[in-house]
């Protein structure tokens, strides 16, 4: 593989494939480069269902047709990467990844997506798998007749939540507030639901087991107060965290760790631009990501052309 | 069966055959789901980088996949996909949930050995 590249895209979410399909199709020499799985949190969502134009497909289905869209168009992907350094500044740009190899390019599209935020607490790794789960669509039939917590107070946490009520005897909600930040409509469903209660203000401080989770320590943020709840699972629905620490100090970025861009997804370098659940921005979506994505495409194929331009 | 382009386990049969033929075996047990495809697609890639490891998938859901769902070392497992590794038919080492490629290569590693 040619190692220059007229626009390397770093991640192969939503933003980032689209980013690769609207380059590639332009005949902009293009690389997609991701760490993990491509498909990026689309992956992660097992049904969607307002995917304009699309009755319904699932994330996976929906990932694996841009990526061969992309690929189809031209465009090169390397997944399961690992990035060592980035120096986006200056006209060249470069990506070194941990193999040694390194990756050039006029211009950069950084679309590195978020990850599922977890707790941190003491026996969260331990039991994750055994009693600790991210995803209610995968693992809720191991918890068929138990007692169950969902984490979190958003829209996520309240859907599933209501989803596990399928199969758990009971679920509680334990949430940081003493409000949601969920939408209406998820609140209503949720509080009409008999299987489901509610602890709030208080937070999970330490998951307890043997073999696998049997207990939690819940403390009470107002009184302080912390008690110990027998429970069969926990699950984790607490939003997502930006995928930028490698950017902080080199690009702009907000208290929350998300890049600013300008309307054209231009970032506070020259040449760099960003898409996507890795920037600033109020909703997160498939399709604002597909959006943010095509933005980025188009302002780095002008940026690109622009640069040929003023060589030629 | 699993849209993957791993080796296929579709009943007990082909299970046990596949460990007497392999001296190495990791199997990916689980569903086209959110936590499983990032683990089919890690052993996809894996599979050139370890030529002594024999890398195939079965579905959660099959009855047969029984032979995974019962072992003893995933009896406390309740996150997708169970990943078990066999060496000269026995279990070495098996996994629950969402693995990356540099967890499920510490293990190749470990257990296997590197590729030389």
């Amino acid at each position: 593989m040619e190692n220059h590249f007229e626009v390397i895209v770093i991640g192969a979410g939503a933003a980032g494939l689209t980013a690769g399909i609207y380059l590639s199709r332009a005949k902009v020499n293009t690389l997609i480069l991701n760490e993990g799985a491509v498909g990026g949190q689309m992956v992660l969502t097992h049904e969607i269902a307002n995917y304009p134009g699309v009755d319904s497909i699932s994330g996976y289905q929906l990932a694996r047709n841009m990526k061969n869209q992309a690929l189809k168009f031209g465009a090169k992907i390397k997944s399961n990467i690992k990035i060592k350094s980035i120096k986006p500044e200056g006209e060249i740009k470069s990506v070194e990844l941990t193999n040694g190899e390194v990756y050039t390019s006029d211009a950069l599209i950084i679309a590195t997506g978020g990850r599922s935020r977890t707790l941190g607490v003491p026996g969260e790794d331990k039991f994750k798998g055994m009693g600790i789960s991210y995803c209610a669509t995968c693992d809720g039939d191991f918890f068929q007749d138990k007692k169950i917590i969902v984490v979190g107070g958003g829209n996520s946490a309240l859907e599933e939540a209501v989803a596990l009520t399928k199969y758990a005897s009971s679920v509680t909600v334990v949430h940081q507030f003493d409000h949601f930040q969920a939408f209406e409509h998820y609140v209503e469903e949720a509080r009409n639901n008999p299987k489901i209660n509610f602890i709030m203000e208080s937070k999970i401080e330490e998951f307890i087991g043997d073999e696998r989770l049997t207990a939690v320590k819940i403390r009470n943020q107002r009184t302080g107060e912390l008690t110990e709840m027998e429970i069969d699972g926990v699950f984790v629905f607490i939003g997502y965290a930006p995928n930028t620490e490698m950017f902080k100090g080199i690009l702009e970025l907000n208290d929350y760790g998300e890049i600013v861009v300008d309307k054209n997804m231009s970032t506070s370098l020259k040449g760099v631009f960003a898409a996507g659940d890795s920037i600033a921005k109020r909703f997160r979506q498939v399709t604002t990501a597909v959006g943010d994505g095509t933005v980025a495409a188009l302002s780095a194929a002008e940026y690109v052309n622009n640069l040929k331009k003023s060589k030629a | 069966m699993l849209h993957t382009n791993l080796t296929h386990v579709l009943s007990k049969d082909e299970h046990s055959k596949l460990l007497q033929e392999n001296e190495n075996v990791m199997i990916c047990c689980g569903r086209m789901g959110p936590m499983c495809i990032p683990v089919y697609e890690a052993m996809e890639e894996l599979e050139n980088e370890y030529p002594h490891v024999k890398f195939a998938d079965m579905e959660f859901d099959l009855p047969d996949a029984s032979v995974i769902r019962d072992l003893p070392e995933c009896r406390n497992f309740a996150g997708l996909p169970f990943v078990v590794y066999y060496k000269n038919g026995k279990v070495v080492k098996a996994t629950s949930s969402i693995q990356t490629r540099d967890q499920i290569t510490a293990i190749l590693d470990e257990h296997f050995g590197k590729n030389n």
